[in-house]
């Protein structure tokens, strides 16, 4: 696996995580693993001078460098890229929106493997973090135990025998692990039970976030589902309670579907047929639009509707839609209303393009 | 993220709420969030640090809240009253310096105090040692309980043996 050289082969390349492979792929769109890190010697980002941080992001650089899986990535620096590409890095889940302000030395780093990557000077000074398509909860945890060790011979991190990894905010301290598996529910949703859902993951300490993470809104029946505490349970733990959370909503959605396409076989067809004919045809649309008629054709794919494109290119949408992906392709700023119709333009060619490309295996 | 009612101060208190399937977050700081007489509800297990820190400073009267606020980090110089304004501590060494004020604090938002997952491999070597006392002196604990004194007595000249550094200072020591 070699790494993009710059922001524009990375740009140009699709992240892996939006594959639509995996296991549970019709459902589950990816796993994540994150682990915060700190320096001990070098205060929190929030409180460090900038050329301390300055400091952080070459130490991580070389600790990179001399790690056997991490060497030989790409270290993008945000005072070094565009307001667009940070912003394109936000849309495709590789920085945060703190990150992504580009208002002080912070980085984000891909490895040559491009799931695994770490942002540099956000609220920790690393936060490490492995992404999977579909759910691979074990795999992207071992990608990011992994990388973990790699580094620790390279950088004195935080640490207490009694609180574990110490990090900016005490929410995290501990294993400093977030888990997360983006989950899609649409029938949980149309059958109106994904409020009882919801409660009871709240209720065994899991949280529930929108697709861009916190403080994001619920769009496309797209679900974020993470651990909560990183404290008095293991890395092995947190993951296990996750996994075995998961597979019961995925279980209920399944029997949910099961029971729409039952009882109400046509109607369904029709939505997610509608839901493509508008993808397919429209010459302006919103991108909340688009995740939201995803959704449908997501589901008509995953019932197993001849026709309908891989879940590969549904899952592109989602992300090639958004505002900053479209001006950097585009290569111009454009307006809310010009981007709408450069939208509908990308959405149609994609789609037509997948209607045109032969269909490997069944189908 | 500033208040989404005063628009001036750091927000540092936040809902969940969900209305018809949608999920919606409300952020504000910690004064609004008390004049509006906002409460998270106790059955979301949502918990928030300003929010915990507020209610655990309530029960403290004024003074000790006082004298609480303003302990220091010797290292960064953070008050500890300024991680109750921003939730977030200023250098690893905070967590040694607020120890008293955090441990209560770590219980409540994780239901426990003490790391139970992986560890440097580079602190291996001095930090298993240390961790590895911390144990001997919670089984000597707990052979001094039950009167198990000649356990109690092997275990003590086992820690001798390993000769690391004392288990943490008691608060009382610290304050």
């Amino acid at each position: 696996m070699s790494a993009p050289r710059d922001f524009a082969e990375l740009f140009g390349t699709s992240a892996s995580w939006l594959q639509g492979e995996g296991p549970h792929a019709d459902m589950v769109l990816s796993t994540r693993i994150r682990l915060a890190r700190n320096l001990r010697e070098v205060p929190f980002t929030h409180r460090a001078r900038d050329e301390q941080l300055h400091g952080v992001l070459a130490s991580v650089a070389s600790a990179t460098q001399a790690s056997k899986t991490l060497a030989g990535g790409l270290l993008l620096k945000m005072q070094e890229v565009t307001p667009i590409e940070r912003q394109v890095l936000v849309e495709r889940h590789l920085v945060s929106h703190e990150l992504g302000d580009g208002a002080r030395p912070r980085g984000i780093y891909v490895a040559p493997d491009d799931r695994v990557s770490i942002m540099v000077n956000e609220e920790d000074h690393l936060r490490l973090q492995a992404m999977t398509p579909g759910f691979q909860l074990a795999e992207a945890w071992s990608l990011a135990d992994a990388a973990d060790d790699d580094l620790d011979r390279s950088l004195d991190y935080a640490f207490s025998d009694e609180i574990g990894y110490l990090t900016a905010c005490p929410t995290n301290a501990g294993t400093g692990l977030r888990a997360s598996v983006l989950i899609h529910l649409p029938a949980l949703v149309l059958l109106e039970e994904i409020q009882r859902v919801l409660k009871s993951i709240m209720q065994v300490n899991l949280n529930v976030r929108g697709l861009y993470g916190e403080h994001s809104e619920i769009m496309g029946n797209l679900f974020q589902i993470s651990n909560q505490t990183t404290l008095g349970c293991s890395e092995r733990e947190s993951i296990e309670k996750l996994d075995r959370v998961t597979k019961n909503i995925v279980e209920h959605e399944e029997r949910a579907r099961e029971r729409m396409v039952r009882d109400a076989r046509t109607q369904l067809e029709d939505k997610v047929w509608r839901a493509y004919g508008t993808l397919r045809y429209c010459r302006s649309i919103q991108a909340k639009e688009v995740i939201n008629l995803c959704s449908a054709v997501r589901l008509g794919v995953a019932m197993g509707l001849a026709g309908l494109p891989p879940l590969g290119v549904v899952n592109e949408l989602l992300v090639l839609t958004q505002p900053a992906h479209l001006q950097r392709q585009a290569g111009v700023e454009m307006t809310p209303p010009e981007r709408n119709v450069h939208r509908a333009q990308v959405v149609r060619e994609r789609l037509e393009a997948a209607e045109r490309a032969p269909r490997p295996g069944k189908s | 993220m500033l208040c989404q009612i005063c628009g001036k101060n750091p927000a540092s208190v936040h809902f969940t709420e969900i209305h018809d399937n949608k999920m919606s977050e409300i952020h504000v700081c910690e004064r609004c969030a008390e004049e509006k007489g906002m409460h998270t509800p106790a059955q979301q297990h949502k918990f928030e640090i300003a929010d915990l820190l507020a209610g655990m400073v309530d029960a403290m009267t004024h003074t000790e809240e006082e004298r609480i606020g303003h302990v220091q980090c010797p290292r960064c110089g953070l008050l500890y009253s300024s991680f109750k304004e921003t939730g977030r501590l200023g250098c690893s060494e905070c967590y040694n310096a607020f120890q008293f004020q955090l441990r209560p604090l770590l219980r409540r938002i994780h239901g426990d105090t003490r790391h139970r997952g992986k560890s440097p491999s580079q602190a291996g070597a001095a930090g298993s040692g240390t961790r590895e006392i911390q144990r001997l002196h919670d089984d000597l604990q707990r052979a001094v309980e039950r009167e198990e004194f000649e356990k109690a007595a092997g275990i003590r000249d086992e820690i001798r043996r390993l000769g690391g550094p004392r288990p943490a200072a008691s608060p009382r020591e610290l304050s």
